[in-house]
C-alpha cells in the first residue's frame, strides 16, 4: 500500500510563494463562479444542476446504445471512428496515420484526456512532435511539468515564473509583462499551426443524435488546432456523451459558470466531420478516438459510476481546502482534487492510491459545487472501506483494524467505555503524546480530557 | 415536555461543561432534561474511516438506547447528520435496524435547531459582552443547512457583538481522523481560519460543533493567541 507523498506536501506547504499563488487563483475562481451561479443571475441554477445529473446519469446507463447511435452519425459525416481501449492504442493508431501521412508535426489543443495517457510522450519516443497551443499548456510543455489544475494548468504559476521559463527555454529577454507573453507565444504558435500535419483536439461533449464533437475555450487555439491541419483527430473518452443537441444548453450554461465563472467561453465549436463539398475550412479528414482506459470498469457499479457524470469544470479542485493547500501536483494522477480522490483509485489500483479517499476532511464543499451533483464524500466513504478491506486481503493495517474493533467493542459497553475515559483521564497528563495524540501534537495543543466527564458531573448534579 | 440529551463522546469526555451549559438552557426553558446513562458514541469515527461494520455497532448501540426518546437534543450538527443522514447507509441491508434508524432519525436534533423550531425559542434571556464571530461547521452547513439558525440566536444575546469572518465556511481542517492522518494540511487548513478570524479582532469564536472547536483551540493556543473559542450552548448559557 503506497502511502501519501508526505516529503513533496510539506514542501509545499512550506512554499509561502505558492500557497499564495494557489490560494489566491483558486479564490478567484470560486468568487467568479459565485457571481455567475448566483440567484440574481441564474435562478435556475439548481434546477439545471438536477438536469445535468439525471442526463448524465440516464446517458451512462445507456452507453452502449449512445456510442452505436453516435459512432453511426459521425461516419455518416464522413468521419471514423476508433475505439482505443488504453493510451497505447491511441499512440499506435496515430502514429500509424502520421506514417500513412508523412505526417511530422501535431497541434494541440487543450485536453485531460490526451494528458491522462501521456499522448505527447508517446509520440516523441517516435519523432513525432506535438506542441501544446494552450498557452497555459504550452507554458507547462515548455517546463516539463503536468497540469497543476484541471482548467488552469498553469494556476501556480506567477508571471515571474512564466517569464523565467520563456528566458530559459525560448532564449529570450525576460518578460513579465503577462500580454507581451502572450504575445510571444501567439507567434511562435501561430507558426506551428501553419507548418502542423495534424491537429488534435479532446472534446467537452459527444452529442450522439447529431455526431458532432463540441469544444469550449476561450483562446481559438481548439478552433485553429481542428480545421488548419489537414488531419483532425479529436480524442475523448467515452463518458463524454449526451444524448441529444438540445441536451448542450443545460451543459453549456453550467461548465463555463463552474469553471471560471464565465457565462460562455468565448468559443464553443461543433465539429462534425471533414470539410464536405463547397466548404471553405476545416479538415480533409476527420477522426473521433473513443478511449476507454478504465472506464467500462466504472460502469459495473451503480453507485460509484456517478463518477463518470464530471465534466471537468474544475469547481471542487477550487473549493476543496485540501487541494488548496496540498496542489495539483501532490495528486499522482493528472486529475487533481476531489475528483481526482475518486477517479484515480477507482480507474487504477486502489492499493496503490490508497491515501486518496483519506486525504480530504469530508466537508462537503466539492459536492455543494459540482454542476453534475457528483456525490463525492459519499464516494470517497465507500472507497476509504474499500481500501480498509483492501488492506485486509493484503494482511496489512492490522494496528488500525484493532483499534477501531476496539473503539467499536467499548463503545457499545458504557461500563468500560467510562472506565476507559476516567484511566485516560488520569494518565493524559504523566504520559508524553504517544502515536495518533503525537501527530495531533506536532500542530496543536493537545486538549486535557476533563477532570470529570459530563457523566460525572450530570450524576453529582442530580445528587444536590 | 421531557428531552433528552445525546452528549457526544467528545463532549463528555473533553468538554463536559458544554452538556452542562445546554442543559441549563433546555431548564430555563422549562423542559425537563434526561440523561441515559448508557450512551457513549454516535460511531461516525469508524464510518469515517472506513470501518462501516464497526460503526454499525456502535449505531445500534445507540438506537438502543435512544429507543424510547421523544426529543433527543445533541451539542454537534456533525453527530447530528451522522445520525440522520448516514445511518441510512451503515443499516441498508439490515432492514430491522434500518427501520429503527428511520424511527428514531426525525427526533434527533442539533441543539440550535432544537432551540429554534422545538421550543421557538431565539431569545434564551443570555448575556455576553465582547465581539464574538461564528464558524460554520462543515456537516451542520453542508447536510443538515444549518447557517442563520445560530446567528440568530447569538443576536439575542445581551452585550454580544457578532463579526463575521470572511471564510466563515471553510472548513477548519479537523476532519476527524483526517487530522492526525495528514496533521500538516490539517494544521495548515487551521492556521489559514485563524488568520480570518484574527481580522476581525473578535475575541471569541463560537461554534455548534466542539470538534472544529478543539481544532481551532489547539492551533490558537500553539499560536499564544488571546482568542477562546466557545460552544455556541455555552454562550447562550451565561447571564
Amino acid at each position: 500500500m503506497t502511502g501519501a507523498p508526505s516529503e513533496t506536501i510539506k514542501q509545499t506547504l512550506d512554499d509561502p510563494r505558492l500557497q499564495l499563488a494557489i490560494y489566491t487563483a483558486s479564490g478567484r475562481l470560486m468568487d467568479h463562479r459565485a457571481t455567475a451561479v448566483g440567484a440574481g443571475v441564474l435562478p435556475e441554477y439548481q434546477d439545471l444542476r438536477t438536469q445535468a445529473n439525471l442526463i448524465k446519469k440516464h446517458t451512462i446507463e445507456n452507453l452502449d446504445y449512445y456510442l452505436e447511435q453516435l459512432e453511426a452519425n459521425v461516419v455518416a459525416h464522413g468521419g471514423k471512428v476508433v475505439f482505443c481501449r488504453d493510451g497505447q492504442e491511441v499512440a499506435d493508431f496515430v502514429l500509424g496515420l502520421a506514417k500513412k501521412n508523412g505526417a511530422r508535426l501535431i497541434v494541440k489543443s487543450k485536453s485531460m484526456t490526451s494528458e491522462e495517457i501521456h499522448f505527447n510522450e508517446r509520440l516523441e519516443h517516435h519523432q513525432l512532435e506535438a506542441v501544446e497551443t494552450d498557452l497555459g499548456e504550452y507554458i507547462l510543455q515548455l517546463a516539463h511539468q503536468r497540469p497543476y489544475h484541471i482548467v488552469a494548468p498553469a494556476l501556480h504559476m506567477t508571471r515571474y515564473d512564466v517569464a523565467d521559463v520563456f528566458t530559459k527555454r525560448l532564449g529570450i529577454e525576460k518578460e513579465v509583462v503577462p500580454e507581451n507573453q502572450t504575445k510571444i507565444a501567439r507567434a511562435v504558435l501561430r507558426e506551428k499551426f501553419l507548418e502542423a500535419d495534424i491537429g488534435v483536439t479532446g472534446a467537452n461533449f459527444l452529442i450522439a443524435d447529431s455526431g458532432a464533437v463540441v469544444v469550449v475555450e476561450n483562446e481559438g487555439n481548439a478552433r485553429l488546432s481542428s480545421s488548419t491541419p489537414k488531419i483532425h483527430i479529436a480524442v475523448a473518452g467515452i463518458e463524454k456523451l449526451i444524448p441529444r443537441a438540445q441536451d448542450l444548453a443545460v451543459f453549456l450554461d453550467l461548465l463555463g459558470r463552474s469553471a471560471t465563472g464565465q457565462p460562455l467561453t468565448v468559443y464553443t465549436s461543433f465539429l462534425s466531420g471533414p470539410r464536405r463539398g463547397e466548404e471553405v475550412d476545416g479538415p480533409d479528414e476527420f477522426y473521433l478516438v473513443l478511449l476507454d482506459n478504465g472506464r467500462t470498469k466504472l460502469l459495473t457499479d451503480p453507485e460509484k459510476r456517478q463518477s463518470l457524470y464530471c465534466i471537468r469544470c474544475g469547481a471542487c479542485l477550487n473549493h476543496c481546502p485540501v487541494y488548496r493547500k496540498i496542489g495539483g501536483h501532490n495528486y499522482p494522477w493528472v486529475y487533481s482534487g476531489p475528483i481526482g480522490a475518486i477517479i484515480t483509485p477507482q480507474f487504477h489500483d486502489i492499493t496503490e492510491n490508497g491515501w486518496l479517499p483519506f486525504a480530504s476532511s469530508l466537508c462537503g464543499a466539492c459536492a455543494e459545487v459540482c454542476p453534475v451533483k457528483i456525490e463525492i464524500p459519499k464516494l470517497l466513504l465507500k472507497l476509504r472501506s474499500e481500501v480498509t478491506e483492501a488492506k485486509q486481503r493484503q494482511g496489512t493495517g492490522g494496528l488500525e483494524r484493532l483499534a477501531f474493533r476496539m473503539f467499536a467493542w467499548v463503545m457499545a459497553h458504557p461500563k468500560i467505555y467510562l472506565l476507559g475515559g476516567r484511566i485516560g483521564a488520569i494518565l493524559a497528563p504523566l504520559v508524553p503524546p504517544l502515536g495518533p495524540l503525537k501527530k495531533w501534537a506536532s500542530q496543536r495543543t493537545l486538549p486535557r480530557p476533563a477532570k470529570q466527564s459530563f457523566h460525572q458531573m450530570w450524576a453529582a448534579r442530580k445528587r444536590t | 415536555m421531557k428531552v433528552s440529551l445525546f452528549v457526544t463522546c467528545i463532549v463528555d469526555q473533553v468538554f463536559p461543561q458544554v452538556g452542562i451549559a445546554m442543559a441549563e438552557v433546555l431548564e430555563r426553558l422549562g423542559y425537563e432534561v434526561d440523561f441515559p446513562p448508557a450512551q457513549t458514541c454516535c460511531g461516525q469515527p469508524a464510518f469515517n474511516s472506513g470501518y462501516p461494520q464497526e460503526a454499525r455497532t456502535v449505531a445500534r448501540h445507540f438506537l438502543d438506547v435512544f429507543r424510547d426518546s421523544e426529543y433527543i437534543v445533541v451539542p454537534s450538527g456533525s453527530c447530528t447528520s451522522m445520525i440522520t443522514h448516514h445511518y441510512e447507509e451503515i443499516f441498508k441491508d439490515d432492514s430491522k435496524q434500518l427501520e429503527q434508524a428511520h424511527r428514531v432519525a426525525p427526533r434527533v436534533w442539533e441543539f440550535s435547531r432544537f432551540l429554534l423550531e422545538v421550543a421557538k425559542a431565539e431569545d434564551v434571556g443570555a448575556r455576553y459582552d465582547g465581539v464574538v464571530t461564528y464558524h460554520d461547521s462543515c456537516h451542520a452547513l453542508r447536510e443538515l443547512r444549518i447557517k442563520s439558525g445560530p446567528r440568530r440566536l447569538l443576536a439575542k444575546v445581551q452585550g454580544l457583538t457578532l463579526r463575521e469572518m470572511d471564510v466563515a465556511e471553510e472548513c477548519c481542517g479537523f476532519g476527524g481522523t483526517f487530522s492526525i492522518k495528514f496533521p500538516e494540511v490539517s494544521g495548515a487548513m487551521a492556521r489559514t481560519k485563524i488568520e480570518s478570524i484574527k481580522k476581525t479582532e473578535a475575541s471569541t469564536v463560537v461554534s455548534i460543533d466542539s470538534s472544529c472547536l478543539m481544532q481551532l483551540q489547539g492551533v490558537i493556543d500553539r499560536a499564544g493567541l488571546p482568542i477562546r473559542t466557545l460552544h455556541l450552548a455555552e454562550v447562550l448559557a451565561s447571564r
